[in-house]
């Protein structure tokens, strides 16, 4: 138990002295998630939209698949894009592999059916609320997914936060296609990973830390944005 | 739908941006090489040598030998360099490497438990030692994944006279993990390990583990470093890759991995041909 | 505003209109037909099937036999609105919410604030324009749907039992907003629970009964001498709730 208390105290040290592995570490993990939940953003919410309004055969198997989607394990998310961007794979010649752009892409892919799974659920509990009123103004489907999607806006702004948690706390995807290169794809978590079965556990406590406060954090600004727009908006 | 197509764009445009911001060295190479070397902090040391002198920029990639020969193969990378002649000759012979160069040699150590269940403490015959572990069913941990600690590890049960396969039951725990992770569990279950020096000085959980057996001749552990053919791999790096060998076993290489040391132990023997 | 003599979508009629949902009947081959002028307001026992009626004649149901006709064909004219029994805003401000269905009318930029703001000021709620539509009272959020549907000078304005949720000074305030949209000229359909909101407002009324058209009968009359069993019972309180 000392050894534990002892890790933790030169953890702290190194967070307050703001160590540069450390800093450099983070803001990789950072960036890489934050690029990789935009990104699924930007396609999961029209998917996300698509599937809540839309009229169409099939439409309770997408709803079925989204969800069903977000159980993806990391690391076959990690395998399948690994594939896709060994040289010997189909992408290949962008010489991706071992990049911070791999990692994006690959977190992408796994976040994406969460933000789209959480949004179609956000929109379609508008939907149900708006859709007679829309229609009776004459909205069509697509232009009535554009105002929903603004409308929750507040509540997708939640999305946006728990995929980025997910994202920044999963290391299965970025270990496989990042390669867990020194200084250049080394994120929070891949390097908890390196420094725990080194047996170095003050380093891997403190990313520790700071990526539980980084989740906190989110799951904080989540909850004042909801306070604050119930508040504001209604 | 034309907002679909337009999110569609900034998706790759945002994709865009974040790998122009974190990729900045024009200049690098992509070398796999084994989690012991790397984590033996080697690395660290040598390759801003390299670096400050040819601007080159290499990044590692570790994993087991056997899995740094496959990625290899796969073209995902310039240079191997790893640990396990036979393997390393396999993969010159199927033609994926252009020639091997001998660069350093460190040692294994037995590592065991203080209270010594098999009685190897301080004994200099590696082979004797593993015979005295499997008669006693001391517990022992292998790890059991295609490296090149393993494949060693598997060489001296054989010098041993033992078929392990056959030989093997609940002492020993095949754990099918990298060289830390396999020192935790030992150390946890207060078992008997093969590990490469550097990892073992490197290693800061070792509870009641000590060396009990080095310096025996056979634990010896060569390295050798290749270039990817570039023949069945056209985008490898051929150039830079050379420069990169040919540092490594040049007189600056070669003084450069001898200088790094581990609590003023030096763990890395420069061995290249001359 | 609209002309109430020669209208190019009236009458509105429905010609053996059946809805079932579930197996169940809640229309039965109604045959209904509005002129341009009169303010129609439809009574009738909960479960008549006055709100189905409503959404039918709106377009927003499509029924499961007849058809809905506007003059005889069968295009649905884009000039009409409704207000629902609970207002619909948006996340947005007040000014913003009437711009919206105006947008969708494809109206321009500028012309749509000045037509929001008018419309607004018609219902009294100019000094809330600026106020997040969902924050408002549940009597200024309905004031707020009349001006959005008023501002898109429809033909025809259907109105689903409009002030059940409000309280009746609120609700004094929505029917002499009613009143004032059709004496500019708009035809109102109405639907409400209420006798007096009933005999203030209608020129007719529609009475249904278990899915069908029982009477249509000029305001005064109905109040005064129905001319069926059910509505006299209606009328009288007595008529059993389905």
């Amino acid at each position: 138990m000392n050894a534990l208390a002892e890790s933790f105290a030169t953890a702290l040290a190194l967070i307050v002295g703001f160590d540069d592995r450390l800093l450099s570490v983070i803001l990789l993990s950072l960036q890489v998630s934050l690029g990789a939940v935009i990104c699924a953003s930007l396609i999961g919410f029209p998917i996300g939209a698509l599937v809540a309004v839309g009229d169409f055969p099939g439409r309770r198997l997408a709803t079925v698949t989204l969800n069903a989607l977000i159980g993806l394990p990391a690391v076959v998310v990690g395998l399948l894009v690994y594939l896709m961007l060994s040289r010997s794979g189909p992408f290949g010649s962008l010489g991706l592999l071992f990049t911070p752009t791999a990692m994006v892409i690959a977190q992408t892919v796994l976040i994406a059916p969460l933000v789209a799974a959480l949004a179609r659920q956000v929109i379609e509990d508008a939907w149900r609320e708006y859709h007679e009123q829309l229609v009776s103004l004459g909205a069509s489907r697509s232009r009535a997914s554009l105002t929903l999607m603004w409308d929750t806006r507040f509540s997708l702004a939640t999305v946006v936060l728990v995929g980025f948690g997910r994202a920044v706390a999963e290391v299965g995807t970025v270990m496989i296609v990042g390669g867990n290169i020194a200084g250049v794809t080394r994120t929070m978590t891949t390097t908890i990973a390196l420094e725990t079965s080194k047996g170095d556990l003050p380093l891997a406590m403190a990313l520790g830390i700071v990526l539980v406060a980084v989740v906190f954090l989110m799951n904080g600004l989540a909850y004042l944005m909801r306070e604050w727009s119930m508040r504001h908006y209604g | 739908m034309g907002v679909m197509r337009k999110l569609l764009l900034a998706a790759v445009a945002t994709l865009a941006l974040v790998s122009s911001s974190s990729q900045a060295a024009d200049k690098f190479i992509v070398v796999s090489s084994t989690t012991s070397t790397e984590q033996s902090g080697l690395f660290g040391y040598i390759l801003p040598v390299f670096q400050k002198k040819t601007g080159i920029e290499v990044r590692v990639v570790a994993q087991g030998t056997g899995q740094a020969l496959d990625q290899g193969r796969r073209g995902d990378a310039d240079v191997v360099f790893v640990h396990d002649k036979p393997a390393e000759e396999k993969f010159l012979a199927e033609g994926w490497g252009v020639q091997r160069y001998e660069v350093m040699y460190n040692d294994f150590v037995l590592a065991g438990p203080k209270d010594d269940p098999a009685k190897v403490d301080g004994g200099k015959d590696i082979a004797v030692a593993f015979q005295k572990v499997e008669k006693a069913q001391a517990p022992f941990v292998s790890r059991g994944d295609k490296s090149g600690t393993h494949s060693a590890e598997l060489r001296i049960w054989k010098m041993a006279g033992l078929d392990i396969d056959k030989a093997k039951g609940p002492w020993y725990r095949d754990t099918g993990s990298g060289m830390g992770p396999a020192l935790n569990t030992a150390a946890s279950m207060n078992a008997y390990i093969l590990s490469d020096r550097g990892t073992w000085l490197s290693f800061k959980n070792r509870r009641d583990l000590k060396i009990v057996v080095e310096g025996d001749v056979r634990l010896f552990n060569q390295y050798g470093v290749m270039l990817v053919n570039p023949a069945k791999h056209a985008h490898v790096k051929k150039e830079l890759g050379q420069q990169f060998i040919d540092w490594l076993v040049s007189d600056e290489g070669q003084k450069t991995i001898a200088d790094y040391k581990i609590d003023g132990q030096q763990l890395f023997f420069p061995n290249a041909k001359k | 505003m609209a002309d109430s003599m020669v209208d190019s979508i009236f009458p509105l009629a429905m010609e053996g209109v059946s809805v079932a949902r579930n197996g169940q009947r809640i229309i039965e081959n109604m045959n209904l037909r509005l002129n341009g002028d009169a303010r129609t307001v439809i009574l009738g026992a909960n479960g008549a099937g006055k709100s189905v009626t409503m959404r039918v004649l709106h377009g927003l149901i499509k029924p499961t036999a007849g058809r809905v006709t506007w003059a005889g064909q069968d295009e649905r004219p884009t000039s009409q609105a409704m207000v629902f029994q609970k207002p619909v805003m948006l996340r947005t401000s007040a000014l913003r919410n009437v711009a919206y269905g105006l947008k969708l009318a494809g109206v321009t930029q500028a012309e749509r604030l000045t037509r929001a703001r008018a419309a607004l000021a018609r219902v009294g709620l100019a000094h809330l324009e600026k106020r997040a539509a969902r924050v408002l009272s549940g009597g200024e959020q309905q004031r707020l749907a009349l001006a959005r549907a008023w501002a898109l000078e429809p033909r025809v304005l259907f109105l689903d039992e409009p002030t059940a949720s409000l309280d009746p000074s609120a609700a004094r305030e929505i029917e002499n907003i009613i009143a004032e949209i059709a004496a500019a000229g708009a035809k109102i359909v109405m639907t409400t629970h209420s006798l007096g909101q009933a005999q203030r407002l209608a020129d007719e009324i529609v009475f249904l009964h278990l899915g069908r058209v029982v009477e249509q009968t000029p305001a005064a009359e109905f109040f005064g001498q129905p001319r069926s069993p059910e509505a006299a019972a209606f009328i009288k309180g007595e008529l059993p709730w389905v």
